[in-house]
């Protein structure tokens, strides 16, 4: 293959990976792992190099959006960046030393969980927010958000437990080159009962913090090549943007089915190829 | 400077910071596919590249002589910078706010970013 071609192909593939990923909220880096690797060949190292960069780049560019909505909490983020960016520079270094079948094998794993995502619906809920236990009391985390004009107070538990949940986040995010917001979500909204809304918004905005953790020992290691990470970067980035510019919310859900078809189908190859030793 | 206004100013920030990324990244792109369209390719087997595209000093350097990877990867740098300064400018606000705690909690993620990135020193 040509560096032409090559780069057209990967650029046109990551485009449609940032598309569909900002579409149904499921992330574009999910799928240029397995695309690059099971399609094109590519080494495990290089796609997530590239797809670690690509991540970085949704979510900086996304801030803002995100800001103005006023959902997110920017003291819960902070202070559960802590937990992902030391996870994440430990994954960056368990990157090394994991053998790529391995790899394979739990970015399969990884991709599973975000295929099941897609085919159950939507929002879990909640119920009403409750007050917030001592601990979270101390660390000021409550809030409030808006709801229906005004604004709904929320409290704040478990911060423990969600600091380990995010450290393992981050360990995923710097072992397999992902944001891990799935992860991120299920800690500040299962484990420490922050609402849905506020705790996407909130994960939204660490995944980038989380990312560039792991993006120093990437960078040294040499997992981000130029000629890979350009197009990813720049075809995922440019898919999210349109992506987030044409909401076409009537025929999210059936996008949702089908993107998660494509995930558990990646997520099979992804396995059974670390299994056997193909990638 | 109360903590939307603060977020607002930063996600702005970070905008510009990878929408500049992303224009750098293309100027390399652009000049690596004139020079190299043609080049045979192959990522199949991973091996570590030179200096020049994996420490600071080297990426600067190469981007410096405008040769087009030292550009894509001086890029690549300025995004991976926006989180950085994010947590920078938000330790910053904090202390605006005189909210010492999170001043703290600001330095310690700022510290592991830090730690990271001197790696590639």
């Amino acid at each position: 293959m040509t560096a032409l071609d090559f780069t057209l192909v990967v650029w046109a593939m990551a485009t449609v990976a940032g598309f569909l990923g900002a579409l149904t909220g499921l992330g574009g880096g999910v799928v240029v792992v397995p695309v690059l690797t099971l399609a094109l060949g590519v080494d495990i190292k290089y796609a997530i190099g590239a797809s670690l960069v690509s991540v970085i780049a949704t979510s900086s560019g996304a801030a803002a959006a995100y800001v103005k909505e006023g959902y997110s909490n920017i003291r819960i983020g902070m202070l559960l960046e802590i937990a992902t960016t030391l996870g994440a520079v430990l994954g960056a270094y368990l990157a090394a030393y994991t053998s790529t079948h391995i790899i394979a094998i739990i970015f399969g794993v990884v991709l599973l969980q975000s295929a099941y995502q897609s085919f159950v619906n939507g929002t879990p809920e909640n119920g009403p927010p409750l007050q917030s236990d001592s601990l979270a009391k101390r660390l000021r985390l409550s809030s409030d958000y808006p709801l229906d004009g005004s604004r709904q107070e929320y409290g704040v538990q478990h911060v423990p437990t969600g600091f380990g949940l995010m450290f393992g986040a981050g360990a995923l995010s710097g072992l397999l080159g992902i944001g891990s917001g799935a992860v991120k979500v299920i800690a500040m909204d299962r484990a420490m009962k922050i609402p849905f809304k506020v705790s996407t918004t909130t994960s939204n905005f660490m995944i980038g913090v989380t990312a560039a953790a792991s993006a120093g020992v990437y960078l040294s290691r040499g997992y981000i090549d130029p000629r890979v990470a350009m197009p990813v970067m720049l075809g995922v980035l440019g898919g999210a943007v349109l992506g987030t510019k044409i909401l076409v919310r009537a025929r999210v859900r059936t996008l949702r089915l089908v993107f998660g078809c494509v995930i558990l189908a990646l997520a099979i190859e992804m396995i059974l190829n670390g299994i056997r030793g193909k990638v | 400077m109360d903590d939307r206004r603060l977020e607002g100013f930063i996600g702005n920030l970070l905008r510009v910071g990878v929408m500049l990324a992303a224009a750098i990244v293309s100027v390399g792109g652009v000049m690596y596919l004139v020079q190299h369209h043609s080049d045979t390719t192959s990522y199949r087997t991973f091996s570590i590249e030179g200096a020049d595209v994996r420490t600071l000093p080297g990426i600067v350097r190469s981007a410096a002589h405008f040769q087009s990877e030292g550009l894509i990867q001086f890029g690549l740098l300025l995004l991976i910078a926006t989180p950085v300064a994010r947590v920078a400018l938000a330790a910053a606000g904090f202390y605006l706010e005189r909210d010492h705690l999170y001043v703290a909690v600001s330095l310690i993620v700022l510290a592991i970013l830090v730690f990271s990135l001197m790696h590639a020193t």
